[in-house]
């Protein structure tokens, strides 16, 4: 219980997304009227010129003025971006200049009629994915819109004034409006204003909006426009109160399924469920059962159920499908399992005699849904949903002729059969040659051809074997009576076996989806890289669906192809603006949807539940869509698997790129160690040497010489420590550019070891520096601190008075300098971290600890000088030896004769 | 000149810095004076007249090689002194090149700027009359006869390699830059690499020690020096 409260303490993610994802977002103002004529455009142009005194950059996109006088005195003070002119069937139509108003990118754009439909050859079909677009692109929108152009209250107004309006805008979208006005003015004034001609109506449809601005008609829709803000309001106080973790009443627990079939009348059953599931405040769901009887649909019917899905999606429930047998079983079950407590059903227009013989669905779910409160709806509606997302092809069911060919010679050779059977053995019955013809031909090619098979049979066993022979016609009544029941039994036969193949190739195909599915799984799962993911993908679809595939995924921000089959490097520039387009908007673009359908590709987003992650764009050779629907499902399925695969992949990155940060995290860690230890240290030695030598009477010489040293050593020390950051420094902004001229490294030994005088006093120092030395080419003041470094850190771990040794010689190829020290040697695990910034080669308390850096820094000076530099143990007795190689240049200097 | 004691005028910006030169040189007996910026060393060199001056290079207002260029455009022939950093050898080469007579690298001992003090003071002094025969350690040099000896022996040399000993004997203690070197010798034109290439055989007669030379010391980023006993 305590665990149930403290979790509804916390907000919602969902709600903490969406509120972020407003920020970057252009904001969205919906002015909202019952009817026209209430005012709308008038009330946002005077919003609008309130913001543009407030000093917001106001443009406007489009505005219809219809002629009247005080709205046009309005506009005249805006800057009206023009509007684009498009050739359609020979009329010149004007339309809003989308790219026009993005370019121009004002903060806030007026944008009228929101459900205004685009002429054909603009980017989107919808004005108001013109201004979904707007609005990515961080543009502030005022939009006007009526009631009745809402999806989901499409019905609802149809009902209530007899008119269906075409142009509908999703609910979904004006959800996500931020703010909604309602302009509402009483049905009196409105038909007041009706009457002084001041409502603008087309002449055309005078007649029809007469009835439609009855005042009952306009007290219906005022009271809708009014509820559905209200509604609105609501759902704002509930993301607010999710987002800043107020417990409040909105975990009622209520999931509405509704359950939809190729039925047209689908599309009103959704609209019911999502204003349920509205009211309730509960999630959606619509839910189709794929049973044997999907099998018989037609294409149209099939197409039906795709777009009911999607409508279902655009209103905001989500979509299952779920294979199945017995329909009210299945559909109990699976609400059961999920929880649902309201399900939504249409009443079936069947006969009572059907219902007699194959029960009624309907009354099997009332009568055993227990605690699911059911609602079985009434369509009357007979629309259609909409348009398609994405067009797919039709698939031909009128079988090929093939195969009523085959099935002729089939008849022909059970006829010949026949004959020699009666002719020459003198069988009598052969009707079960031919029955045999038909069965044959209903496993090999189905119902029709099966039918067609026992019609010939019947013709063929009367014209050959009944009496009287080579007629048609039939003299004895027996014969008339056998040759009926073979027609009957053929055709029930035709029936059966045609199910049974049927069901047959369901399994096949089934059989085939699963394995591929599975095959394609499995083949993702063994791969790491992004790219061989991508190439596996795009190779795979290609071949299961027989298109050509190209991937496009973001490539440090802009979108970019990523892989293709058959392999292509280049996308058209049309191409990639479909791409682009679909990527951001998260929804099929391209050949065959609704926007950008001009483009050579169809483009769909491969999405996860963490949002898409990459588009796949596919074509064919074939005209007219590229998919049929089943292929689309297949198509669904593979990119669902890619783009988990992909996201895994991300995954992974990220997990890396983490790891990459906590050892940057952990190198800054040891920076700020290194820097306290090392700064302080000496710090601290010459501030108590210094107070000491101040403050302390009675030193004697040697104390005051001895204190003298350490300020003198320490300081030497420091300076070498800050010596060292900044070149560490100058490494990682890539400060260094060697200034490299050919020089003889003993020359550059001799200066480091002169520098090195002082800490290298407690050491003999052997040079075996070949006299032969070619020149090399270096940055002499680098090297000469990479050889510094070199014998600074071998005085630190030699023991004192032990040897030295620089020594270097030259294969011809390259020079070779090392510097061997008779230390302990470096520990075997330490070498391949020795050159590690801030390591340190952990070492008795007697010795005193390096920076961690001088190493370092001859690695970055060696190799941005072209050279190499390595460590080992010595072989011949303890101790460290450092190798710098250097390559000889071909050219050495010309010198004159000594 | 007023009186014996030099005077030493310090360009430079950071007061610790200005303390402590003041200090050693003011106890060595020079008469210091004292500049934190680059347009009051200028007016502080017409108005005083110093002996030498000791110049930082990062000065808040000018440029420290600005103001080397504008005295040696005026005309002045002042000995002067730079302290640098170390990693800005370019910087160096710049002030050497532009007429600076030698740098200390910060941080640097009392000693090592002292033993540049007197370098640049008796550069000074020499300018008057040169002096024909050079000394120092087991190396001898005689100018008008053209003559080199190292422990007595006489040594020859080839006449790139005299010139190139005449020029660092010339400027004996002082730093002199590559270029400088080159100028002399071959008139400029020539590549670096050259000039090491004449140094190495140089050390190999000159020196005990070619790979450890105690003479011609190698400036590292900068150029060459002769050491001066």
């Amino acid at each position: 219980m305590s665990d149930q409260s403290m979790q509804d303490k916390r907000p919602s993610p969902e709600a903490l997304l969406e509120e972020a994802a407003r920020e970057t977002r252009g904001r969205l103002k919906i002015f909202l009227g019952a009817a026209p004529g209430v005012g709308k455009t008038y009330e946002m142009l005077l919003s609008a010129a309130a913001r543009r005194r407030d000093g917001v950059d106001v443009a406007i996109g489009i505005v219809e003025t219809h002629g009247r006088e005080e709205t046009q005195a309005l506009v005249e003070g805006f800057e009206v971006i023009p509007r684009k002119r498009v050739d359609y069937k020979g009329r010149t139509l004007e339309e809003m200049d989308l790219e026009a108003i993005l370019q121009r990118a004002p903060q806030l754009v007026l944008v009228d009629e929101l459900a205004h439909t685009n002429a054909a050859g603009g980017r989107h079909p919808k004005r108001h994915m013109d201004v979904e677009d707007l609005l990515a692109a961080g543009i502030d929108v005022y939009t006007t819109v009526n009631i009745q152009h809402l999806e989901s209250l499409n019905d609802v107004v149809a009902q209530i004034t007899r008119i269906r309006v075409r142009e509908t805008v999703p609910d979904a979208f004006v959800d996500q409006a931020d703010e909604i006005e309602v302009i509402d003015i009483t049905p009196g004034d409105l038909i007041q204003r009706l009457k002084e001609g001041k409502v603008y109506v087309p002449k055309t449809a005078h007649r029809a909006l007469t009835h439609y601005f009855s005042p009952g008609n306009l007290t219906a829709l005022r009271e809708l426009a009014l509820r559905r803000t209200a509604q609105r309001v609501d759902q704002q106080l509930l993301t607010h109160m999710q987002a800043h973790a107020i417990s409040g009443p909105w975990a009622a627990g209520d999931r509405v399924l509704v359950v939809i079939n190729e039925h047209p009348k689908a599309a009103a059953l959704l609209r019911y469920a999502r204003r349920l599931a509205e009211r309730l405040r509960a999630p959606w769901v619509a839910l189709y059962v794929e049973t044997q009887h999907a099998l018989r649909l037609s294409e149209a019917e099939r197409d039906r159920i795709a777009d009911a899905m999607r409508l279902a999606e655009r209103l905001g429930g989500e979509a299952v499908t779920i294979p199945g047998g017995e329909l009210a079983n299945d559909i109990l079950r699976y609400a059961e399992a999920n929880n649902f407590s309201h399900l939504v059903i249409g009443r079936t227009k069947r006969s009572r005699l059907y219902e007699m013989f194959f029960g009624s669905v309907t009354y099997e779910l009332v009568r055993s849904a227990g605690n699911i409160a059911v609602h079985v709806v009434t369509g009357q509606e007979h629309e259609q949903i909409g348009a398609k997302t994405v067009a797919t092809r039709p698939v031909s069911t009128s079988g090929d002729p093939w195969s009523y060919l085959v099935s002729t010679g089939l008849v022909g050779a059970a006829l010949g059969v026949g004959l020699v059977l009666t002719r020459i053995l003198e069988v009598q019955n052969v009707a079960l040659v031919f029955f045999a013809s038909v069965l044959v031909s209903a496993v090999a090619y189905g119902l029709w051809p099966a039918l067609f098979v026992s019609a010939l049979s019947v013709l063929a066993f009367n014209f050959f074997f009944l009496p009287p022979l080579y007629t048609f016609t039939i003299s004895d009544p027996e014969n008339v009576v056998a040759l009926f029941f073979f027609l009957v039994v053929a055709l029930i036969a035709s029936n059966l076996t045609a199910n049974v193949r049927r069901q047959a190739m369901v399994a096949r195909r089934r059989a085939k989806t699963t394995e591929d599915l599975y095959l394609f799984s499995r083949k993702l799962a063994g791969i790491a890289s992004l790219d061989d993911l991508l190439w596996v993908t795009a190779s795979q679809v290609a071949s299961m669906l027989q298109v050509r595939v190209v991937l496009f995924l973001p490539d440090n921000g802009p979108l970019a192809l990523k892989a293709a089959w058959p392999p292509e490097d280049v996308a058209e520039e049309a191409d990639l603006a479909a791409a682009k387009w679909c990527w951001e908007s998260n929804k099929p673009a391209g050949r065959g949807a609704d926007t950008l359908p001009g483009a050579r590709r169809l483009f769909l987003p491969m999405r996860t539940g963490r949002g898409p992650v990459a588009v796949i764009g596919i074509d064919s050779d074939k005209t007219g869509p590229i998919l049929d629907p089943d292929q689309r499902r297949l198509l669904d399925a593979l990119t669902d698997q890619a783009a988990l695969a992909i996201e895994r992949v991300n995954l992974a990155e990220d997990v890396d790129r983490a790891e990459r940060a906590a050892e940057k995290d952990r190198l800054r860690s040891a920076l700020l160690t290194s820097i306290s230890h090392d700064l302080r240290t000496p710090l601290a030695s010459i501030l108590g040497a210094a107070a000491s030598l101040r403050t302390l009477s009675g030193l004697s010489a040697t104390d005051r010489e001895e204190l003298l040293s350490t300020i003198q050593e320490e300081s030497e020390r420091l300076n070498r420590f800050i010596a060292n950051l900044l070149d560490m420094t100058r490494l990682e902004s890539g400060a260094i550019a060697p200034n490299m001229s050919l020089l003889y490294i003993g020359e550059i030994v001799a200066s480091a070891l002169r520098r090195a005088e002082k800490i290298l006093a407690g050491h003999r120092i052997e040079r075996r520096i070949a006299a032969d030395l070619p020149m090399v080419k270096l940055d002499a003041v680098l090297f000469e601190q990479v050889l510094f470094n070199l014998l600074d850190n071998a005085s630190k771990y030699a023991p004192p008075n032990s040897t030295i040794r620089i020594q270097s010689w030259s294969d011809g190829t390259a020079v070779h300098l090392q510097v061997l020290d008779e230390g302990d040697g470096i520990p075997k695990e330490d070498l391949p971290r020795i050159f590690d910034k801030f390591y340190r080669v952990r070492k008795s308390d007697s010795q005193r600890a390096g920076t961690g850096l001088g190493l370092a820094i001859c690695r970055g000076f060696v190799e941005a000088m072209g050279g190499l530099i390595e460590v080992a143990n010595r072989s011949d007795r303890s101790g460290a030896v450092f190798t710098i190689t250097l390559p000889v240049p071909a050219e050495q200097p010309e010198t004159e004769a000594a | 000149m007023n009186g014996s004691a030099t005077r030493v005028l310090i360009v430079e910006d950071e007061p610790p810095i200005r303390r402590l030169l003041r200090t050693s040189l003011a106890s060595q007996g020079f008469l210091v004076t004292e500049a934190a910026t680059g347009r009051s060393a200028l007016a502080e060199i017409e108005r005083a007249e110093p002996d030498l001056v000791i110049l930082d290079l990062g000065l808040p207002d000018i440029e420290g090689s600005e103001l080397i260029r504008e005295l040696r455009n005026q005309g002045s022939s002042v000995p002067i002194l730079v302290l640098s950093s170390r990693a800005d050898e370019p910087g160096k080469v710049e002030a050497l090149d532009l007429g600076a007579d030698d740098y200390v690298t910060k941080p640097f001992g009392t000693d090592e700027l002292l033993a540049r003090i007197r370098t640049a003071l008796r550069h000074r002094l020499q300018r008057q009359g040169e002096l024909p025969l050079f000394r120092s350690g087991d190396l001898c040099v005689d100018l008008v006869r053209r003559i080199v000896r190292v422990r007595d022996v006489e040594v020859k040399l080839s006449p790139k390699e005299y010139d190139i000993l005449r020029v660092l004997v010339a400027h004996a203690g002082k730093v002199l830059t590559h270029r400088m070197l080159l100028n002399e010798v071959w008139g400029g034109e020539t590549d670096v690499q050259y000039l090491r290439i004449y140094i190495r055989q140089l050390r190999q007669k000159i020196e005990a020690d070619p790979e450890q030379p105690r003479h011609i010391l190698t400036e590292t980023g900068v150029g060459y020096r002769l050491r001066a006993e």
